[in-house]
């Protein structure tokens, strides 16, 4: 004889859930930097070789006041604007041409894919020979740096438009201008800001580079200057800032991107 | 406007190179103020054919013409097409807006004409929404009315409902219905489905599979304003069963390739 059972369905897809953590987040990043901040003060590390962060803190502050940090600051900013401008400006350009005019994209590509694979730190040195020890070779080494990826992901972004809505202007009117300017452009947007975002990343990494030669100031100049100086709570500021600028613009990008992009939810 | 489609045909070359014959000598016209369906059974190239008739596919060899006074205030076709085809980064009235853009008219007649197809697709409201934040039904509305505010002469409708689940069609059509009671467009609406076509149309054009050729001509005599109860009339189900006579070998065809 058998006897019926009632099963329960239980949900199977529980381990699949994923939670937050908001708390957890906090507490692991100050933990570290609690941990940090007991290693120094036991004394177990000279604070040569690993300074403090309230003693970073406090050398980074004394530096604000006294003005040489923003000095620093200033000096690597304008590099980076000039070049992020010039080169994505000049990026974007490319990218569109290449993607939209079948001449364009059988001249430009093969150059693209010939040139982009060239780590850009190896150009500092022609781009000096060519422009001199000032700052158009630092502008231009970071220009380069932001150039590729903007110009490959603008050129994807344009390929990628949909055809449907293409066809869709077109059979409304659009001619080739408006055609670029009210669906192509829009429809790369978001590739866009993703080479924005790569281009940032590049920048940052450029920008100290070309600081380390023959320059006075800027933070990749602070940060070699205090290494010669053995100086290293000096040297830690001047890579907290360089977190902090990274920070920074990535979130001001997307801040940017939610304001250029609305239709995305 | 009258349109004038002569010996149409279309052919283009598949993956491998070889010629496929989408289209094969497509004669027919369509008188000014008439409702035609063109209906087949999938892949009979009746999409292929509007394109033609919109300018958006050049025909291997063949016209189309459009006879009429023309109107240099007016487009001449207008187009609403099966997915939609809003510019997601346009709002509702951007989107209605933009074939008027185009056409160069200036910004408070613009304003004006969206408005006023707002009001006429039922709208009102949404004007500031994006296409994402709309049901499929809200968003072929908004389809619809950006090709009426261009004011065509010719509306293309390219399976215009066939996105959309069977009540939301439903309503649709009887809505596309009134509207066309009222403005007396020249419509040529290409659909799969045949009852859609008998209680739509004046008359309806069946093509045959690839390669596409008319088949018939069937003319609808049902009286019209066409109304729900018209469904269960002789004259719609004689006109279905007809229809579906000549393209039931097709579509099975079709379903075997």
């Amino acid at each position: 004889m058998s006897t019926t059972t009632r099963v329960p369905v239980e949900d199977r897809t529980r381990f699949l859930a994923r939670r937050e953590y908001r708390a957890l987040r906090v507490v692991a990043l100050v933990g570290l930097v609690m941990l940090w901040e007991a290693l120094a003060r036991a004394g177990w590390v000279p604070v040569l070789f690993l300074p403090s962060p309230v003693g970073v803190l406090r050398e980074g502050w004394d530096m604000v006041l006294s003005g040489e940090l923003l000095v620093h600051l200033a000096a690597s900013l304008k590099r980076l604007v000039l070049g992020f401008a010039i080169g994505g400006g000049l990026g974007i350009v490319v990218g569109v041409t290449v993607g939209f005019f079948s001449v364009a994209e059988a001249v430009g590509m093969p150059l693209i894919a010939a040139t982009f694979p060239i780590p850009k730190i190896a150009l500092l040195p022609l781009l000096i020979l060519w422009l001199g020890l000032g700052e158009p070779s630092k502008i231009a080494v970071i220009a380069l740096g932001v150039f590729f990826p903007m110009a490959i992901n603008t050129y994807t972004g344009v390929r990628q438009a949909d055809p449907l809505l293409i066809r869709a202007a077109v059979a409304f009117g659009a001619r080739r201008w408006s055609v670029i300017r009210k669906v192509i452009l829009p429809s790369a947007l978001p590739m866009i800001f993703a080479g924005l975002r790569l281009g940032a990343g590049t920048a940052l990494l450029l920008l100290v580079a070309a600081e380390m030669i023959a320059v006075e100031s800027g933070i990749g100049f602070l940060i070699l200057n205090a290494g010669n100086l053995m100086a290293t709570t000096q040297l830690m500021v001047g890579i907290v800032v360089l977190s902090l600028l990274g920070v920074l613009s990535h979130w001001g990008l997307g801040c940017l991107e939610r304001l250029a992009i609305p239709w995305q939810s | 406007m009258r349109v004038v489609v002569e010996a149409v045909s279309k052919t283009y070359a598949d993956r491998t190179g070889r010629p496929v014959s989408a289209l094969s000598a497509i004669d027919f016209t369509v008188d000014a103020e008439e409702f035609v369906a063109i209906l087949g059974p999938s892949g009979c190239g009746k999409s292929t054919l509007l394109n033609i008739i919109a300018g958006l596919l050049r025909p291997t060899s063949g016209n189309v013409f459009f006879e009429g006074v023309p109107s240099a205030a007016r487009s001449i076709t207008a187009t609403v097409f099966q997915e939609f085809a809003l510019f997601p980064w346009r709002t509702v009235q951007g989107n209605i807006e933009f074939g008027l853009e185009e056409a160069g008219v200036e910004k408070r007649e613009r304003r004006r004409r969206a408005h006023q197809h707002i009001e006429l697709m039922g709208l009102t409201g949404f004007e500031a929404r994006y296409p994402h934040q709309l049901s499929g039904g809200m968003r072929q509305r908004v389809g619809i009315a950006r090709a009426l505010a261009v004011e065509p002469a010719v509306l293309l409708m390219d399976e215009p409902f066939s996105a959309l689940d069977a009540q939301t069609r439903q309503l649709m059509q009887e809505e596309l219905l009134t509207i066309w009671e009222r403005t007396r467009k020249t419509i040529v609406y290409v659909t799969h489905n045949i009852h859609e076509a008998v209680y739509m149309a004046d008359r309806v054009i069946v093509l045959s599979r690839r390669p596409g050729r008319v088949l018939a001509e069937v003319p609808i005599e049902l009286k019209r304003p066409r109304v729900e109860a018209l469904l269960g009339e002789p004259a719609f189900t004689h006109a279905v069963e007809r229809i579906w006579g000549l393209i039931k070998r097709e579509a099975r065809e079709a379903l075997r390739e």
